[in-house]
């Protein structure tokens, strides 16, 4: 009879984290930044139908880095919660907090007990209110959330990159400022990003039910330039 | 709540209806192929029926208009009930016959609409839609051969092909769709005549939300289940266009104004208002 081989927890999560990190990082990176009318999302993207960002619910959107098979089933079973909820109560029972909680269960959940980690990073953005104030959901691969409530960078180099936002982040900027600094932020110093390399949507106060709608061809180069 | 996930081969994709048999959220009974309580005559009780519904194409889009009054037999059961609603963004729907079924009919087909939209990315055809409805009509087959029958009245702007269009439906979930316009309910057949009358193709959106209006005070008229305007409580029809901006609703003051301005006309011209 063979024995397995003992492997020590620390080093199994060790890989595993490592594992999903490279993943992530091979991928590329995104910015949603709050400014005065609502929540803007940026992602450097050229695919004009596979997306990374999506509509959730009337208030709040969805936004994935990493394998996109991964996030895009995060995305729709999102969708799916949230429109049974809607269903079953009211509309208004729908919020982001609850749906970023149930995505870090199951991240969590895969990353202990599965073989593979999921190699995403997801965000669930949602649009404030009289009484509360906009907030992004950040959940990490292994189902560690963060609650922001100015900026999240998504995906490999978030460091450089938030540096890069943090220098020109004003405080109640306007859309195409936001824009603007999450552009070239997301771009670096040796890149230009025009509109056709970027998925653009926002969150925005003034919409109506639902606040979310995509930016695209002349009006994102209206706004970018 | 958990996360609804599903394995791949098991997935119910777009439809909703089918995601919320399978996360067992309690549907209508019409939906899980329930039947309706008899009522003291063996058939169905005497459950709210709603009433006049309209729709009718002019040259920009398509006009929808529904009266307010819901009846419990021969009583009169709520005086501000709402018949018309947008479906989504391009479309209307009006609904007849049996209050309960019906709304929760329109709930469960905006909801469908829109996570289609979400789930796909992409918005659902015209006829597309209209097939969703047919379907959900179809389903309440045996509610409605109990006495409680759902008979709506699709329309919207078909953005593909650039012009309104509406579509009818029978209790089988049959649907039809119509070149011009149609009414249903209990009031029909007389908005039915009086659109008849006075339709012009190619009308513009004055005239045929004033022919809507029209309509429907001639079905108050002869239809006992069929609310008119009702001028001491304030209470006025609800009418709404549908063109290539979208689902607008016409203000009530401009469809206050026109029955003051109808009944006044018809005053002034020796008519019996």
């Amino acid at each position: 009879m063979t024995m397995p081989y003992y492997v020590a927890p620390e080093q199994v999560m060790k890989d595993r984290a490592e594992y999903a990190q490279k993943g992530i990082a091979r991928g590329r990176s995104l910015i949603a930044s709050t400014y005065d009318g609502g929540i803007a999302i940026v992602a450097d993207n050229p695919s004009r139908s596979l997306h990374k960002i999506s509509e959730i619910y009337d208030r709040i959107a969805f936004a994935g880095v990493g394998k996109y098979n991964e996030f895009d089933q995060l995305r729709v079973s999102g969708i799916r919660h949230a429109d049974t909820k809607g269903y079953a109560y009211s509309r208004e029972d729908v919020d982001a907090r609850s749906l970023a909680n149930l995505y870090a269960q199951y991240l969590g959940q895969v990353f202990t007990h599965e073989m593979k980690p999921l190699e995403v990073e997801i965000l669930v953005a949602e649009l404030g209110t009289g009484m509360h104030a906009p907030q992004l959901y950040h959940i990490a691969y292994e189902g560690t959330i963060t609650d922001e409530d100015r900026y999240a960078v998504l995906g490999g180099e978030t460091e450089t990159i938030a540096e890069r936002l943090e220098a020109s982040w004003t405080e109640g900027w306007s859309l195409p400022e936001a824009l603007r600094a999450a552009v070239a932020a997301l771009a670096g110093p040796d890149r230009t990003l025009s509109g056709g390399d970027l998925e653009v949507a926002v969150l925005a106060q003034g919409n109506g039910r639902r606040a979310f709608r995509r930016l695209v061809d002349e009006e994102l180069s209206g706004l970018l330039a | 709540m958990t996360l609804p996930l599903f394995s791949t081969t098991d997935d119910p994709g777009p439809d909703f209806a089918g995601l919320i048999r399978r996360l067992q959220v309690p549907l209508p009974p019409a939906m899980t192929g329930g039947t309706a309580p008899a009522g003291p005559s063996g058939g169905a009780g005497e459950f709210r029926h709603g009433t006049t519904v309209v729709a009718l194409r002019f040259a920009e889009g398509i006009v929808m208009a529904g009266d307010r009054r819901a009846t419990e037999g021969h009583a009169i059961a709520h005086r501000a009930m709402e018949k018309v609603f947008p479906a989504d963004r391009y479309s209307a729907v009006a609904i007849a016959g049996a209050a309960g079924p019906a709304v929760e009919m329109v709930r469960l087909f905006q909801t469908q609409l829109e996570h289609y939209e979400k789930v796909e990315g992409v918005v659902l055809s015209l006829e597309g839609k209209a097939n969703q409805l047919g379907q959900m009509v179809r389903e309440n087959l045996p509610m409605a051969m109990q006495g409680l029958a759902v008979v709506p009245l699709f329309a919207g702007f078909d953005l593909a092909r650039g012009t309104g269009r509406i579509f009818t439906y029978d209790v089988t979930g049959g649907h039809y769709e119509e070149t011009e316009h149609n009414a249903t309910g209990s009031g029909g057949r007389d908005a039915r005549t009086t659109i008849k009358l006075g339709y012009r193709v190619g009308m513009s959106r004055d005239d045929a939300v004033e022919l809507a209006i029209e309509a429907l005070y001639e079905a108050a008229d002869e239809d006992s289940a069929t609310g008119g305007p009702d001028l001491i409580r304030g209470i006025y029809p609800l009418v709404a266009t549908v063109t290539a901006e979208g689902f607008s609703a016409v203000p009530e003051d401009e469809v206050a104004e026109r029955f003051a301005a109808l009944i006044e006309r018809r005053r002034s011209e020796g008519r019996q208002p």
